[in-house]
């Protein structure tokens, strides 16, 4: 059950085969399961419960609301969620009780969706393996012991198909090996909790958040769809912010399909986010097929950036091929301020931090030490204290950029290599190309032990470099799950296309997830 | 390796559906192992010439009280200016680029007017709720120790060689 797609559950349900009260309890049993996996910073059961049981009676009287009507569901805990504890994953907001909703929230509330809980996150969303909380790290849960891989039970029919179109044979480990409880691998992040509630079929889809890649990392690491939608789509109201400029709302989900379904639910102009379009949202309709062969596939030769591993080369490589043989034109693109997207995004990153940091003093909300003796005192004491190493790394590298004597050098040239970045994109798409196609991440899943071996900051520049350029631009990018690597993990690719085309970037996604028939987890229950 | 598999007819259909070149073009190849010829076999990434670089920075007293004033969070440790210090080297990377005639893009959206709504009162009343989460309050007030106190200043973390605090 937990493995089907949200259109599959739903007709179960219009067809009263199950009741939202039956696939809530199965999803609570799920997270109850894998609570070792740390996804949740809290589970909201007794909010799910009532959801669910109010979900019921509407089934039960035919005022279905929507497709995602008594689904459950996650959110990042960086969303504002009415009465429920919103932490960020950070002391300074460790008991930070929202009085509202964030829109995004409210939006799966009015279409029925059933809130699971909130999910585990690098503090403040710095970070890009959800190891930074203080909630502890979250486990992929691949390879985790928790779960077969469809690889050990896979139809004769998806391997033969895999080898039609060439792909390199799957693992060949076989089931997957129990890790030592100190060194399994990472989920990725910051929205790491998001990705593994969703892969592990503890709910059918999640919101996450994305400013430099923290939506599409960890579901590229954790197989599953991660959704960057346009700049200006989704309402960030109650998303609490990182950096303003390129934040967005990001949808997690097992298919390109469900995504499409979130998406309709939460795009949209909203009053209360000025940073909203105004242009109607027309709701995607992937129904029709779309005819490969009048497709423009560019691929950007700068995004082989040093680190990445041979299978995803690999991978990429494969389906350039598929692309072509179906008839697509693919073609080698140059963009060529790639390589200084990451330093610029870090200059950006750090002077927004530092801006949008500076509400955290302890009068308002949030933590406040007992310090007494002077305003300053208090305001360094409780951010010390409530912030983490990394946080507070951000903030002070921020203030150095924005100092009198680096604004320009730094800033300012940072804003003006943003735009050269835009410019590339935008060159591009006036050549013709349809969608980009580029690795996700650099490789698969780390192991916890060798990602720690290397600063937050060292990570976050190399593990970033393919997803922020799409931040820097605004544009919409989407992570499709491939197939494994060597060691039995996910590997993913990245496609990417126009501002608010969407359309046209998830039916050419859709499309390579049928033709890769990606093996999902066996998530029997 | 060039092997052979026997399908279905129903799975044929379902590989035809998609396309019939492929097959054709399945049967003729080998080794199908080498990359496609549009991705870039090696990286295409030169890294930064290390003399082109600005000299790298290094963080003085002056800075670091300027900044844990500004910032009002403290570096904690020599390990928070080492950071710091990456950090600059790292943002170095943008300053040699040729930006001569550009513009600064602060916002993607720069091409469209902000939304300005009408001055009337939608929501509000909602005293109880605003206050809810301060951790200290008087009345209907919010509570601040007095103002315009200086930070006190403390020892140079520049000679500190071990962690003053562990986070």
């Amino acid at each position: 059950m937990l493995s089907l797609s949200i259109r599959q559950i739903s007709r179960k349900l219009k067809d009263g085969a199950l009741l939202p009260s039956d696939v809530c309890a199965a999803c609570l049993y799920q997270a109850e399961k894998l609570k070792t996996l740390n996804m949740f910073v809290r589970l909201t059961k007794e909010v799910a419960e009532i959801q669910a049981k109010e979900a019921d009676s509407r089934y039960k009287n035919g005022n279905i609301r929507c497709l995602l009507d008594g689904i459950p569901v996650a959110v990042k805990d960086n969303y504002c969620t009415l009465n429920v504890e919103t932490t960020c994953s950070s002391q300074m907001l460790e008991n930070f009780k929202p009085q509202y909703n964030a829109t995004m929230v409210q939006k799966l509330q009015n279409a029925g969706a059933v809130l699971l809980g909130k999910c585990n996150m690098d503090e403040f969303a710095m970070g890009s393996g959800t190891v930074d909380s203080i909630h502890g790290p979250s486990k992929n849960i691949w390879q985790s012991g928790k779960c077969a891989t469809s690889i050990e039970h896979v139809h004769s029919v998806k391997v033969k198909c895999r080898e039609f179109y060439q792909l390199s044979p799957p693992s060949s480990k076989g089931s997957c090996s129990t890790v030592e409880e100190d060194d399994w691998f990472i989920a990725g992040g910051s929205s790491g909790g998001s990705a593994v509630a969703v892969a592990s079929g503890t709910v059918f889809a999640a919101l996450g958040s994305d400013t430099g890649g923290s939506t599409r990392n960890p579901a590229a690491y954790c197989g599953v769809v991660g959704l960057k939608p346009s700049y200006g789509l989704l309402s960030r109201h109650g998303l609490i912010p990182l950096v303003n400029s390129m934040d967005v709302p990001g949808i997690l989900t097992r298919t390109v399909d469900d995504a499409v379904t979130l998406l309709n639910v939460l795009a949209g102009y909203d009053p209360l986010d000025s940073t909203t379009i105004r242009d109607d949202f027309i709701p995607l309709d992937l129904s029709q097929d779309i005819d490969i062969s009048k497709m423009r596939i560019g691929i950007p030769q700068e995004y082989h950036c040093p680190g990445i591993s041979d299978e995803v080369l690999e991978t990429w490589s494969e389906v350039a091929d598929i692309l072509e043989k179906a008839g697509a034109e693919v073609v080698s693109v140059s963009m060529p301020h790639t390589p200084s997207s990451i330093a610029c995004y870090s200059v950006l990153n750090q002077c927004e931090v530092a801006s949008n940091m500076a509400r955290y003093d302890g009068i308002e909300f949030g933590l406040r030490t007992a310090e007494n003796r002077s305003t300053e005192e208090l305001y360094a004491s409780t951010r010390s204290q409530g912030f983490n190493e990394i946080v507070r790394g951000r903030i002070l590298a921020g203030n150095y950029f924005l100092l009198q004597r680096n604004y320009s050098q730094y800033f300012v040239q940072a804003l003006k290599v943003r735009r050269l970045i835009a410019q590339d994109f935008a060159r591009v798409w006036s050549s013709g190309i349809d969608v980009l196609l580029t690795p996700t991440t650099l490789t698969d899943a780390p192991r916890y032990s060798q990602f720690i071996s290397r600063d937050n900051r060292e990570q976050c520049a190399s593990q970033d470099y393919c997803t922020q350029p799409a931040n820097m631009a605004g544009c919409p990018a989407v992570t499709i799950p491939i197939k494994l690597s060597k060691q039995g993990l996910p590997l993913s690719l990245q496609l990417m296309s126009q501002n608010y085309r969407e359309n046209l970037l998830l039916a050419i996604a859709r499309w390579i997830e049928s033709v890769v028939d990606f093996p999902h987890l066996e998530l029997d229950i | 390796m060039f092997t052979i598999y026997t399908v279905t007819p129903a799975d044929m259909n379902r590989l035809l559906k998609h396309n019939t070149t492929l097959i054709k073009f399945w049967c003729l190849q080998g080794n199908a192992r080498l990359l496609n010829s549009k991705i870039p076999p090696i990286p295409v990434v030169k890294l930064t010439d290390e003399n082109n670089l600005p000299p790298q920075t290094k963080i003085n007293q002056e800075t670091i009280e300027l900044l844990e004033r500004l910032s009002l969070v403290d570096f904690a440790n020599k390990r928070g200016i080492e950071r710091l210090e990456d950090a600059i080297k790292f943002a170095d990377l943008i300053r040699g680029i040729d930006t001569s005639g550009v513009e600064p893009m602060i916002s993607v959206l720069e091409d469209r007017t902000l939304y300005l709504r009408d001055d009337i009162v939608t929501e509000g009343n909602c005293r109880k709720e605003v206050m809810s989460n301060a951790a200290v309050t008087e009345e209907e007030y919010f509570v601040a120790p007095q103002g315009n106190i200086p930070l006190i200043p403390r020892d140079s973390l520049l000679n500190d060689n071990k962690s003053s605090k562990q986070k």
